[in-house]
């Protein structure tokens, strides 16, 4: 059997941690291949029902990553992130479903090695909890 | 059915030595809606956009996706050659897969390829839904901010004042100058620094646009390019200033040695910008020895500091013509360039001594009798020698300043692993953050000469003096709008804005939202806070990213099930 890989989707904000992913590649800090960024301007925009949607198609884990509190390029923007994303945990975790599976976190413009390490330790994370088991289920 | 061209980007080696871009461009070309899949060299070469543009027009183009570096820095030159050929901006996606792939999967090729085959098809559904856009405009506040009142932050300052724009200067310290106060001369041609120092201070001082803070701190920033709002710290004293550009030059400062070489140990043993102030004080030692690269091109400091061995051949020069001895230790000597190559011929011809030494074997420094023994190991001679000295001056690099890391976090703009300061990019925009309206010049960024800061001076004072002379800047079409079919005017929107800019109106019969586009910034908040999905972001809706979506799922949970 071939060692599972998650596939995971992430929501990066444009001024902070999609800004923190271009340094960890301009500085060419190495990290596993199964994150996907999806860039959006603040992450107070990333509806809860992306990350109900991905995980219910079967994705393996969602990050969402903002600047950090008090830094948002929006004044207080990332602040509701702060209280969406754990509302979506505790949902995960109502039906079923390991809440680790969707992980909120804060990277900086300038935290390039703090973007890798995020993206190690959950891909490492995922990659424990095996598979996602909606993959594959139609509803 | 929308016509889409995907062009991929080798970047040279940058991408297509680690992404299959052959096996993408084919993959592309079998997407819904692709028209055409195309790679080029270089995207953002004038052949390669011209390439784009050329696309567009035979394939009758009205999506264009590029998958090359990232949106940050090359968006806006896509999107003008999308305009360029006819196609609105707005119906441009930018997918990054040198950032986010090939240079952080450099050792996983084949696993690289795959992940740019899913990134291009995630970019592909979303450019399908994408809408021509028209954008808007707002007033810029016609004042400057500069940060550091070094020789950056001063030249800078008097440029801006020159060309009549309102300038805060503002200095940490209780004085203007930085390091410049501590150098005797300025290399190569030994320009009189403090009398350099004191004109350009009495020029800005002389101009009633200049608005010099002393003593004063960054205390907190927020806004946007043309509009940001700045709190400081004046002696004590909270003060707001408002500002349409922001221009760092907060500078560098010396390393100092702990203990190597005699340091604070061995009496006569300093750092080069001590020894500056010492021969500003008039000091004529008549036995130097410098000691290159104390503290860098090491384990732990990697980098050459570039400007320490032209500052030791300029100070031993200095000892050689008043009637001292010198000798430079050194690795070896960098002093490229026509200018600097012709001092240091000079300094040979002088008389001044040089030594090579290896990292393995370092010079040692002693006390001995009333001066200095500085033992080396001669890689020319192959033997080990002592020179007497009676000043050893160790060649430090300029190091970041503690608080840049500050300085960064209230702006917002990244430092590299040294804690210098990181441009947008270093040739299309060298003295520009990624961050519209804030500018970066001097040592702040990297260790620079005199003369290379007053160049990125002047290069930060032109690129801030032009949304401030223009006196309005493009506002992105990233604001959100409400559909009315959908609203059910709960208020959500309005209460999670920042800005206040959503509103509910009376529209005919009913209630809905209404967002003022002006006081719109584009976060996109209210876009999550909608429960009925009425609210959208322009370039953002929730069918792009839902597609996105989508396209992940399909391109890499079914497809390799």
């Amino acid at each position: 059997m071939t060692e599972f890989r998650p596939t995971i989707l992430a929501f990066c904000c444009n001024w902070c941690s999609y800004a923190g992913a271009d340094l960890a590649g301009v500085s060419r800090l190495q990290m596993p291949p199964n994150v996907h960024v999806v860039r959006v301007m603040c992450s107070a925009s990333v509806k809860p029902e992306y990350v109900m949607k991905a995980i219910s198609q079967g994705m393996d884990g969602v990050l969402v990553l903002g600047c950090h509190l008090g830094d948002c390029h929006y004044m207080t923007g990332n602040h509701r992130t702060a209280k969406r994303i754990p509302v979506v945990q505790k949902i995960l975790k109502d039906v079923g479903l390991d809440e680790k599976r969707v992980r909120l976190d804060w990277v900086s413009a300038a935290e390039g090695e703090k973007f890798q390490k995020v993206i190690v330790e959950f891909v490492d994370e995922v990659a424990k909890l095996g598979p996602n088991p909606l993959k594959g289920v139609k509803f | 059915m929308p016509r889409i061209g995907v062009f991929i980007c080798h970047c040279g080696h940058n991408i297509a030595s680690t992404v299959s871009v052959e096996d993408v461009v084919k993959f592309a070309s079998s997407l819904p809606g692709v028209v055409v899949a195309d790679h080029n060299l270089y995207s953002c070469s004038e052949e390669g956009l011209d390439s784009i543009r050329k696309s567009i027009e035979q394939n009758k183009l009205d999506r264009v996706v590029v998958a090359a570096c990232t949106p940050r820095t090359h968006e806006p030159l896509f999107r003008s050659a999308c305009e360029q050929a006819g196609v609105n901006k707005y119906l441009f996606e930018f997918v990054n897969i040198r950032e986010h792939c090939s240079w952080i999967h450099a050792k996983e090729p084949a696993s690289a390829t795959e992940k740019a085959k899913r990134l291009v098809a995630m970019g592909v559904s979303k450019a399908a839904l994408l809408e021509p856009q028209a954008e808007g405009e707002s007033s810029v506040i016609p004042t400057a901010l500069v940060i550091g009142g070094g020789l950056a932050g001063l030249v800078a300052t008097a440029s801006l004042v020159a060309q009549g724009v309102e300038t805060h200067l503002v200095e940490k310290e209780g004085r203007l100058g930085g390091l410049l106060n501590d150098i005797s001369v300025l290399a190569p041609h030994s320009e009189n620094a403090s009398a350099m120092l004191k004109r350009l201070i009495d020029e800005v001082k002389a101009s009633k646009k200049a608005h010099i803070h002393l003593n004063t701190k960054l205390r907190n920033v927020t806004g946007f390019v043309g509009n940001f709002s700045i709190v400081l710290n004046e002696a004590g004293e909270e003060k707001e200033i408002k500002a349409g550009a922001i221009i760092v030059a907060t500078g560098a400062r010396g390393f100092e040695p702990t203990g190597e070489y005699g340091y604070g140990d061995v009496p006569g043993v300093v750092t080069q910008l001590e020894f500056e102030r010492a021969l500003t004080g008039g000091e004529k030692p008549e036995r130097v020895v410098f000691i290159q690269c104390v503290g860098s091109r090491q384990p732990g400091r990697e980098y050459c500091s570039r400007i320490c061995c032209n500052t030791s051949l300029k100070n031993a020069l200095k000892v050689v013509e008043a009637g001292g001895a010198a000798t430079i230790v050194h690795r070896d000597i960098m002093s490229s360039g026509t200018v600097w190559e012709e001092l240091y011929k000079s300094a040979s011809e002088k008389g001044v001594q040089f030594i090579r030494y290896a990292l393995s074997d370092t010079p040692r420094v002693r006390k001995k009798g009333a001066g200095i023994a500085a033992e080396v190991y001669d890689e020319a001679l192959g033997e080990r020698i002592e020179l007497a000295a009676d000043r050893v001056v160790l060649a430090t690099p300029l190091v970041s300043r503690e608080d840049s890391a500050e300085v960064g976090k209230l702006l917002k703009v990244p430092r590299d692993k040294n804690g210098f300061f990181l441009e947008a990019h270093v040739k299309l925009r060298p003295v520009e953050f990624a961050t519209d309206g804030v500018f970066i010049c001097g040592s702040a960024r990297w260790p620079s000469s005199a003369k290379e800061t007053i160049s990125q001076a002047l290069g930060a004072a032109a690129k801030a003096a032009i949304p401030i002379k223009r006196g309005r800047v493009v506002i992105e079409a990233i604001t959100a709008w409400t559909d009315p079919d959908k609203c059910a005017a709960c208020g959500n929107c309005v209460a999670s804005c920042p800005y206040e800019a959503i509103e509910i109106v009376e529209e005919g019969s009913r209630r809905v939202a209404k967002v003022n586009e002006v006081q719109c910034k584009g976060c996109g908040t209210c876009v999550a806070a909608c429960p009925n999905d009425a609210m959208q972001q322009r370039g953002f809706t929730t069918r792009q990213l839902g597609a996105m979506i989508d396209s992940l799922v399909r391109h890499a949970l079914e497809e390799s099930s």
